[in-house]
Order: structure tokens, then C-alpha cells, then sequence
């Protein structure tokens, strides 16, 4: 399988703080890894960075996506080029309407692609389908982005983003936190149906309760900017009975 | 000192040169209100730092450049050039350079119980019908450039709506400024008298053709009857290199409804005041506007609201948007006098930095001298939202198409709730025009 994302000695510090100490990690086309680990270790950090957030500083090592030297792209090149974050907290943005966003969304990456902008009809079919993958009203369509949506609304629709825009690599950032079973079933969903061998996938969780859902290649553990053990599926059903305190150099933060 | 004393000569003068040519000179409650208002500016000049209504606006360049009040007469102009500003199915008045010109406006088919003509045609014709209308509420003393307009009363335009008149098409006042206005100085005049039960929509327009160092002093006043409505829109599209002074003075009667939006975009340096007077019971009025100042534009819009009856009610919502060396001053007075009670006075200004050179005061002023009354309000300078252009570019937006998106937002919300659907397309098609990738942004709003 060829190399979707490679970080290495990944160091960042944000307002001057070191936050991430040297991260080392190898993703490949197909794989899904989740990353876990306690408060504050660094774990939207980490996702930031991934999407070029203003603010983030890399001071050391290197980030490489599809062999293309990530760390050099503005956060716009990198969505266009396939790298989707789905935030932790998403943004209400008062004003503009979610088709628009949506729409400017999909042909700013379709042409990136050299693909023909989608006109209105065609891309209303397309969001349609993909709603209904969500199970989101088509009245979310027309109100601005995420404004008055319900903490669920707002997750699905990340995951609506993601399921147009069909990224090669997804990294959401706890979206599972928060949800009730059934609304954590459709955002499962939406991920396990872009699973693909072209596709990688990277799931900050503190919950094992999605991995039983979405089942990942690989876990990880990041506590104080470092990834501190690494595993299968197995890990993430010990951390959620043992806590994290077990794990050397993994200290929980209040 | 002695640069202030010649201003006054200067206006003195042009007030000698011209008095004996403006229409109606021979009727003399006239001629004694225009020798009034001149007295009265003379004595006290353009207003300066110290006055408090002008902390923020200097008029020094305006002062400084002793413009000719007499007008830039007969230009030439077509149809064909004012197209795009003219309203579909309006009756217009159009002025050129602050002259009224007939062959380029529309008052045909005009229903009965509509005067709208040109105020000069009536101060020539039969000045009497505007005695004890002219200057009915306006206060010179707190506000000079009305008293300059005073004394320089005659030309602009006569709206009087009889009694139970329901016009539906809207009435529109364009004034048109052209290249040939540089150094010149126009005073129009809007008188409107609404009568009880009328209801009537007024757009003015001012668009600046060509660019010249003009001023434009223009005052709007407006009388309600009982239970009259008029939405009144203002759009102020100047060249950059105009000084654009307007204010607008109404009195509200009874149940009246007054709905203000007031848009600033143009001229160098530009003043909006508004005065409202909800002198008796439920009346009620709604001040909204949206001012833009790019490059060096100074842009200050200036309300007062007195609450003088029972059961009125006021509310204002002003957005600025305020980029390179661009400032916005903003002020909102609210007077509720004692008999005041159940006053619901609510205000909003919120003001959006693009530059780090862009300046924005804003000011709530109230004044409240009786306990049963509800007043809220609100004042906000901020910069666009880091985290929302974060967002949009993380979706694969550009950086300027994302900041010109949440730009155009914040505005959106003013020209969204814009009422007449022409007005509302055009200044959406303005304000997009003004902004970085605006073509790219439209499909998006
Ligand atoms: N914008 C910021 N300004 C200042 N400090 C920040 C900022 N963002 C993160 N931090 C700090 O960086 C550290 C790591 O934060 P981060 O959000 O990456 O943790 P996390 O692992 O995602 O935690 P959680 O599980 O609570 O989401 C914390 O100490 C946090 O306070
Ligand atoms: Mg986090």
C-alpha cells in the first residue's frame, strides 16, 4: 500500500508553548489509526497542524502527504489536495447559507482535480444523496453554517463535508464526543462508507465505544506531545478499562 | 481665525450674490428665513472640535475650500447615463448637480391625492403652499449645515400625500453629481408631508458621476400624520473625492411609522444625521443603515431620537465596514422625555475592521428621565472572525474569497432585510463589487 501520511519528529508550539515533543507517525492508503490519549496531550494539536492553522508553529520535523511536502501548503491547498479536518468544535458561521459552502467546497476541490464545476442541479442531486447517508433534513441546507445547530447537527454535518468532498485523508477530531448512540451509528456510517483502499483515515477519540463501530488498523496513545504506545484494537479496549495512568510517560492532565 | 472669519464672509458673500435669483425671493416669511439662516451660520461658522456633535468629523476641508453655491448649471446628460441607478416602475425626480431636470423624470400617471414636484417650481409659483412647512421641526441652531441649506433654500423637491393616499410604486429622488460640480456647492431641499393614514416608500439616491471635489448639503424633512407610514431608503454612492453632508429631520403624529435605511458608501468625507421626533403616542420608527469606508474615507452617521409621548417605540440596527485608512463614527442619541413611559427604545451598532489602519467610534448616548421605559443597547468594533476564516479555508476557500465571504455577511444582514427587492439587488451587487474576489462571491450569498 503506498504512503498516505508520513510525520516525523514532529515538534509545534502554540503561543510560544511547546505542545507537540517529536511525533512519529506512518499512515498507508486503506488504513484507519485512532489516536487517544488524556486532556490537553496535544491531540487537536496535532489535527491543527495537519490543517495548517495559523498559529500552530512547527519548529522541527517534517510532514509529508501523497509525497508532497504538506507543511508548505496553505490550509486551502491542503483541503483541494485531500486533506479534511473535521473540527472538534465546529464553527457557527452566521450569514453564509451550507449549500453555499458546500457547493464553493466541492468545485474549489473539483477543480483542483481538472473536474468541471458541478452547476446548481447536479450538485443539489449530489448533496441529496449524501444527506440522506447523514440523515440530515434538507432544511439544513439553507440555514447558515452550523449556526443554531445542536451539538449532533454540527457533527454531522462535518461528516456531511467529508462524505462530498470525499477526501483521501480524514481526520476528525472527536466527533464522536457528545453523541447519543444513534447519531454516533451515522457518523460511523458515513466514515465506514468512504473507507476505501485509496482513503486513510485518522480518529481522535477518547471513547472505544466508535472503534467498535469504525474498527481501526492501529491505536495510538498521545500523552504530552508524544506518541507514547502504539497497538491494535486490543489497546484501546485495555486504556478504556486501565485509564492511561499504566502507560509510561503518560501523564493526565486536569 | 482670520481663515474662519473669511469662510463666513465667503458664504456671506455667496448668500448676497445669489439671494435676488432663488425662487420665491419675493415672498417675504421666505426671504426673512433665508437672512435668518445666514445670520446664524455666520455667527456660528462650521462647526468645530469643540462642539460635541463634531468630535470625530473634521470640516476644516470642507471650510477650506469656499465652495460656489451656485451650481454647475446645464450639463449635459442622458438616460442612458443614469440607467443603472434609476428604480424599474418609480416616479422619479431627477436632479443634476442639484438642479431639477425635468426631461430626464418620470411623474406621469401620478394618482390623485400625490403632489411630487420640484421645490423650486412651487417657491416660484406659489410659494405660500410651503409656508409654515419649510423648516417646520428643524433646529438650526443644533445643527449649522441645516441652517447654510436654509439660507440657500430652493431647489429640490415637494412630496405631499393627502389624507387615506396609499401610493404603491415608489417615489424616487436621484441626484446625480457630475465632474462639471467641482468646487460647486448644492443645498436641495426634500420636503415630505405625509398625511394621516398615506403610506408611501421614498428612495433617494446620490451617485456621483466622473469625480469632483463637490458638497452636497442636503437636508430631508419629513412630517407624519396620524398613523402614516414611509419607508424611506438613502443611498449615498458619491465619488471619493465628494464632501456629502445630509441629514433628515421627521416628526412623527400619532401611530405613525417611520422605517429608515441609510446606506453610505461614497465621498471622501460624509455625514448622516438623523432626527426623529416621536412627539405622540405609538408612533414608532426604525433606523437601519450600513456605511463602508475604504482608502481615506470618513464616514459619520449621527441619530437622535426624542421619546416625547407615551407608547412610542424606536430601534436602531447600524452596521460599518471599515477597511484600509477608512474610519466610521457612529452615534446614537436617545432622549425619552419624562411623559415618556413605556418607551421600548433598542439600539445595535456593530463595526467590522479589515485593516489595521481602519478606525471606528461609536457611541449610545441615552438619556432616560423617567423609570418606565425598556432600552437596550449594544456596540461592538471587531475584526472578522480568525476561526470562521479558518473554517472556510479548511473547506478549500481561498483566503481573500473566504474574508470577502464573512464580509459580506456581516453586511448581509442590513441588505437582506432591504424591503424593496431593486434596492435590495443593487446595493448587493454594489457592496459584492467593492469587496476582493466579489464575482467569485456571489454565487456563493
Ligand atoms: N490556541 C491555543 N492557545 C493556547 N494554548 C493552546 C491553544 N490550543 C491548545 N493549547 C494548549 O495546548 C495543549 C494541547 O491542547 P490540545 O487541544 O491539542 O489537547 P487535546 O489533546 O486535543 O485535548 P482534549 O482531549 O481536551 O481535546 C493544552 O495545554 C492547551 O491548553
Ligand atoms: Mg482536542
Amino acid at each position: 500500500m503506498s504512503d498516505m501520511l508520513s510525520i516525523k519528529n514532529l515538534h509545534a508550539n502554540v503561543d510560544g508553548k511547546p505542545i507537540l515533543k517529536g511525533i512519529n507517525l506512518e499512515i498507508k492508503a486503506g488504513e484507519v489509526h485512532a489516536i487517544m490519549g488524556p486532556n490537553g496531550s496535544g491531540k487537536s494539536t496535532l489535527a491543527n497542524v495537519l490543517a495548517g492553522r495559523e498559529g500552530y508553529d512547527v519548529t522541527d520535523g517534517t510532514v509529508t502527504f501523497q509525497g508532497k511536502n504538506l507543511l508548505e501548503m496553505e490550509p486551502e491547498e491542503r483541503a483541494r489536495a485531500g486533506v479534511f479536518l473535521a473540527f472538534q468544535y465546529p464553527v457557527e458561521i452566521p450569514g453564509v447559507s451550507n449549500v453555499y459552502l458546500l457547493k464553493a467546497a466541492v468545485n474549489a476541490a473539483r477543480k483542483h482535480r481538472g473536474l468541471p464545476e458541478l452547476d446548481a442541479m447536479d450538485f443539489l442531486t449530489l448533496v441529496r444523496e449524501k444527506m440522506q447517508l447523514v440523515k440530515m433534513d434538507e432544511q439544513f441546507l439553507y440555514r447558515a453554517v452550523n449556526e443554531g445547530f445542536s451539538g449532533g447537527e454540527k457533527k454531522r454535518n462535518e461528516i456531511l463535508q467529508m462524505a462530498l468532498l470525499e477526501p483521501a485523508l480524514g481526520v476528525l477530531d472527536e466527533t464522536d464526543s457528545g453523541l447519543d448512540i444513534d447519531a454516533l451509528k451515522i457518523v460511523s456510517d458515513g466514515v465506514n462508507a468512504l473507507r476505501g483502499k485509496d482513503r486513510a483515515f485518522v480518529l481522535v477519540t477518547h471513547y472505544q465505544r466508535l472503534l467498535n463501530y469504525v474498527v481501526p488498523d492501529y491505536v495510538h496513545v498521545l500523552a504530552n506531545g508524544q506518541i507514547v504506545k502504539s497497538g491494535d484494537r486490543g489497546l484501546a479496549l485495555e486504556l478504556e478499562k486501565k485509564g492511561y495512568g499504566w502507560i509510561e510517560g503518560a501523564t493526565a492532565r486536569a | 481665525m482670520n481663515a474662519v472669519l473669511q469662510t463666513h464672509h465667503h458664504y456671506a458673500a455667496e448668500f448676497e450674490r445669489n439671494v435676488a435669483e432663488l425662487p420665491g425671493a419675493g415672498a417675504d416669511w421666505l426671504a426673512e428665513l433665508r437672512r435668518g439662516a445666514i445670520d446664524r451660520f455666520a455667527a456660528h461658522g462650521f462647526p468645530g472640535p469643540r462642539d460635541e456633535n463634531w468630535k470625530y468629523t473634521r470640516t476644516a476641508p470642507i471650510e477650506r475650500r469656499n465652495f460656489t453655491c451656485r451650481s454647475a448649471a446645464g450639463e449635459p446628460l442622458g438616460v442612458d447615463q443614469i440607467q443603472d441607478v434609476l428604480l424599474p416602475n418609480a416616479y422619479q425626480l431627477v436632479f443634476v448637480n442639484g438642479v431639477y431636470r425635468a426631461e430626464l423624470s418620470n411623474v406621469s400617471d401620478m394618482p390623485a391625492g400625490v403632489t411630487l414636484s420640484s421645490l423650486a417650481a412651487v417657491l416660484q409659483a406659489s410659494p405660500a403652499t410651503l409656508e409654515g412647512l419649510l423648516n417646520r421641526h428643524v433646529d438650526q441652531d443644533r445643527h449649522p449645515f441645516a441652517a447654510l441649506n436654509t439660507a440657500f433654500v430652493g431647489e429640490g423637491a415637494f412630496i405631499a400625500l393627502a389624507a387615506n393616499t396609499m401610493l404603491e410604486r415608489p417615489i424616487q429622488l436621484l441626484f446625480v453629481t457630475t465632474a462639471a460640480q467641482d468646487g460647486h456647492a448644492a443645498h436641495p431641499r426634500v420636503v415630505v408631508s405625509a398625511g394621516d393614514n398615506s403610506e408611501a416608500t421614498l428612495v433617494e439616491t446620490h451617485v456621483g458621476l466622473g469625480e469632483a471635489v463637490s458638497f452636497t448639503n442636503l437636508l430631508t424633512e419629513v412630517t407624519l400624520g396620524r398613523n402614516a407610514g414611509l419607508e424611506y431608503y438613502r443611498l449615498q454612492e458619491e465619488s471619493v473625492k465628494a464632501f456629502h453632508i445630509s441629514a433628515v429631520h421627521v416628526s412623527q403624529e400619532a401611530d405613525s411609522r417611520f422605517v429608515s435605511t441609510a446606506i453610505s458608501l461614497g465621498a471622501v468625507l460624509s455625514r448622516h444625521d438623523i432626527d426623529v421626533r416621536l412627539a405622540v403616542r405609538g408612533a414608532q420608527c426604525s433606523l437601519n443603515g450600513l456605511y463602508m469606508a475604504a482608502g481615506r474615507q470618513h464616514v459619520d452617521t449621527h441619530t437622535r431620537i426624542d421619546h416625547m409621548a407615551p407608547h412610542c417605540s424606536s430601534s436602531e440596527f447600524y452596521k460599518g465596514v471599515l477597511d484600509g485608512h477608512g474610519r466610521g463614527v457612529f452615534n446614537g442619541k436617545v432622549m425619552v422625555h419624562p411623559h415618556a413611559i413605556k418607551t421600548d427604545a433598542r439600539q445595535q451598532n456593530q463595526n467590522l475592521l479589515l485593516s489595521l489602519d481602519a478606525e471606528a467610534d461609536t457611541k449610545p448616548e441615552l438619556e432616560i428621565y423617567n423609570d418606565d421605559v425598556k432600552c437596550a443597547h449594544g456596540a461592538t468594533v471587531g475584526q472578522l472572525d480568525a476561526d470562521a476564516v479558518f473554517y472556510l479555508r479548511s473547506r478549500g476557500l481561498d483566503e481573500t474569497a473566504s474574508r470577502g465571504l464573512l464580509t459580506y455577511a456581516f453586511a448581509a444582514e442590513i441588505i437582506n432585510a432591504i424591503k424593496l427587492d431593486a434596492v435590495r439587488e443593487h446595493l448587493r451587487a454594489v457592496v459584492l463589487a467593492r469587496l476582493p474576489e466579489g464575482e467569485h462571491i456571489k454565487e456563493l450569498v
